[in-house]
């Protein structure tokens, strides 16, 4: 599984890493996510989480991949099940246990409680709910860049099957073309859009066939084989960079949880949990490290310990933290403050 | 020299993109040598090379494309070819650029231009006034400019103000109106404008109605009776002081609007001067808007679809009775 990846050396972060490094790097990212989330959920279930909760169970590695191959300058416009990528884009767990938590310290400061935080001014856009949306503000930023002469970048942003088929992401594909700018899409199905299944998503015979009609290069992957992952997101993003048309990577996986942790997903058939594509990539990794021996038995036991170290941590940090109070909430929707129109 | 109310959008833009690199155009058919549907770009791409940009007809992108633009630090300005298509970006301009502040502390400092309100023969797609839509969510401002002056000095303020503007120009006023220069600079954005003064009645207004307010106001004076007309300018920020100062001297409100009559900029007037100077009031407060159909298309049919001075006559002697 590690011949893809060991044919190509990237750069990451601006140094070279050696591709059995980069795998057990985006493992780790994996698993810090899937403790992570494992506790969200718990939280949720225990009733200490306001809100929605929504994992990405299932999708860590192409998730991951799309954050490790972006630098300091490069822009990541993650969806709702990126929590690896986000991470390995440089995300602190401390942002996300703040705004799951509810925290007034959290980038959204209780204004928004899950997956819609985001620190634009360093790169990482916050997305809005209304899929297909954020193609085109990641397009926006990548011209914009273009004009100021900026040289080197790429943006990346994520999407499920069920985005995939809203006309904002069509008008986002097209207008990334039209503008030529650096832009890696990348599309994970995970064969249910909430509890729809594929044939009532779109009736095309595979999404990355859309790639041609959109100017974009096309390029699938099996998204519970980290190293493929690596391979092709690596290999876009160095396209994308080096100035080829836009890339859409559509990666296969199953779901491995409800949309949210309300959801008890009963609708996923027996029949696709035993498709390959269903597998959890977190074990096939592990399995990889194992049976090539890129770390030993006791290595991994103390990665394990040391991401749920870092979780309590997140979490413990968070849960002392004093909410936000609505007496001292400015109430002000725009930044210009004598423009505020004081509705009685 | 005389200069439009359209002449002074162009020049407006080719100001803000003489004078600051930040600056873009963005919209279906602005470039090249065409200069957009009703040549408020005319000459402009040739003038600012790579700087004003035909767009795909996909105005969600076009308005996704300005906010990621914007958060580059540019200030773009995104042209609708007509207001009414403004519809498919709702949920960028409401619910991307209008929440992003407030979301992040990041402003979203974009202009999204929009050729407003009817003109004859122009049908229910070509037709719409908006204003009250983008007025009734939170993070934007809302403009309307009534004059060729406040067309030129308003387009400007949109492009300087840091959170995203919606403006709205009449294409019924892009011909018909005219000034003999344009003014260096205008009243604070807003502040509303007494744009004549009265004793007898209030009519609050914007946009293309603020004349057909100020002919009903000429011809009430004939027969003695003062009529004050405010124009709003923004209809968000609302200039509630100015309104109610006005009230005060008056004690009758009409409020006109040529978008349709269900809420909106008028009934927002209403609401306010109620709450807030009922006691100031003599008679109940009215107000006109166009009909709550979709807009028609035979010039019969529209003259009586929108307000009109003859209207807006019969309501403010209704008004003056009570």
């Amino acid at each position: 599984m590690l011949q893809a990846a060991q044919r190509s050396e990237k750069k990451t972060k601006g140094k070279k890493t050696a591709p059995h490094e980069r795998y057990l790097e985006a493992y780790r990212w994996m698993l810090q996510t899937r403790v992570f989330e494992d506790k969200l959920a718990s939280l949720y279930r225990g009733g200490l989480i306001t809100g929605g909760v929504y994992v990405g169970r299932g999708q860590e590695a192409i998730s991951a991949a799309c954050g490790m191959f972006l630098q300091k300058g490069d822009i990541f416009a993650p969806l709702i099940r990126d929590q690896a990528g986000r991470s390995a884009f440089g995300e602190p767990l401390i942002d996300v246990a703040r705004t799951y938590l509810g925290s007034r310290q959290g980038p959204m400061r209780g204004r928004d409680g899950n997956i819609h935080r985001g620190k634009p001014g360093q790169g990482q856009l916050a997305m809005i709910s209304h899929l297909g949306a954020m193609i085109s503000v990641t397009v926006g930023v990548l011209l914009a860049k273009k004009f100021k002469g900026e040289t080197g970048f790429v943006g990346l942003t994520t999407i499920g099957e069920g985005g995939m088929q809203s006309g904002a992401t069509h008008e986002g594909m097209n207008i990334a073309a039209v503008e030529q700018v650096p832009l890696v899409l990348v599309a994970t199905n995970n064969h249910y859009a909430y509890s729809t299944p594929n044939d009532r998503e779109f009736a095309c015979t595979d999404l990355v066939d859309r790639a041609k009609g959109y100017g974009f290069e096309g390029y699938t992957v099996d998204g519970t084989d980290l190293a493929a992952c690596l391979d092709v997101i690596g290999g876009a993003v160095k396209r994308a960079r080096a100035g080829r048309p836009p890339q859409l990577v559509v990666a296969s996986v199953l779901r491995l949880a409800g949309h949210g942790e309300h959801d008890d997903a009963s609708y996923i058939t027996d029949e696709i949990k035993r498709e390959p594509f269903a597998q959890d990539c977190l074990k096939c990794a592990e399995k990889v490290i194992v049976d090539l021996n890129l770390a030993d038995a006791e290595t991994l036991k103390k990665w394990r310990d040391e991401a749920a170290a870092e979780v309590e941590n997140a979490v413990a940090t968070a849960q002392k933290e004093a909410a936000p109070e609505a007496g001292e909430e400015d109430w002000c929707a725009i930044s210009m403050r004598h423009l505020v129109d004081q509705i009685p | 020299m005389s200069i439009t109310y359209l002449e002074a959008i162009r020049e407006a833009q080719a100001k803000l993109l003489r004078d600051d690199d930040r600056v873009f155009i963005y919209g279906q058919d602005v470039g090249g040598n065409f200069g957009g549907a009703f040549k408020a770009t005319k000459g402009l791409a040739k003038e600012f090379p790579g700087r004003v940009l035909n767009a795909p007809i996909s105005e969600d992108a076009m308005v996704g494309t300005a906010i990621g633009a914007a958060l580059q630090g540019m200030r773009p300005i995104v042209e609708m070819q007509f207001a009414d298509f403004s519809s498919i970006a709702l949920n960028q301009i409401l619910n991307n650029a209008g929440t992003h502040y407030w979301r992040t502390n990041i402003p979203i400092p974009i202009t999204v231009r929009l050729p407003s309100g009817g003109t004859k023969g122009s049908g229910p797609f070509h037709s719409q006034s908006m204003e009250s839509l983008y007025a009734h969510y939170p993070g934007l401002v809302v403009m309307t400019p009534a004059t060729v002056e406040d067309a030129y000095t308003m387009l400007i303020e949109a492009v300087a103000i840091d959170d995203p503007v919606v403006y709205c120009e009449h294409k019924y006023l892009y011909y018909h109106l005219k000034a003999d220069r344009l003014p260096t600079e205008g009243l604070p954005i807003g502040k509303a404008r007494i744009a004549r003064e009265g004793r007898d009645l209030t009519i609050v207004t914007y946009s293309a109605m603020l004349h057909e307010s100020l002919t009903v106001a000429e011809e009430f004076a004939n027969e003695g009776l003062e009529i004050e007309v405010v124009d709003l300018r923004t209809v968000k920020p609302l200039d509630t002081d100015t309104v109610l100062a006005s009230v005060a001297r008056t004690g009758r409100l009409l409020c006109v609007g040529e978008s349709f009559p269900w809420g909106g900029a008028t009934a927002e007037v209403i609401a306010r001067v109620t709450a807030e100077g009922f006691h100031l009031l003599d008679a109940a407060p009215a107000r006109i808007n166009a009909k709550d159909t979709p807009i028609p298309y035979h010039p019969n049919l529209w003259s009586a679809h929108r307000p009109s001075a003859k209207t807006i006559a019969e309501k403010a002697r209704n008004l003056l009775r009570e």
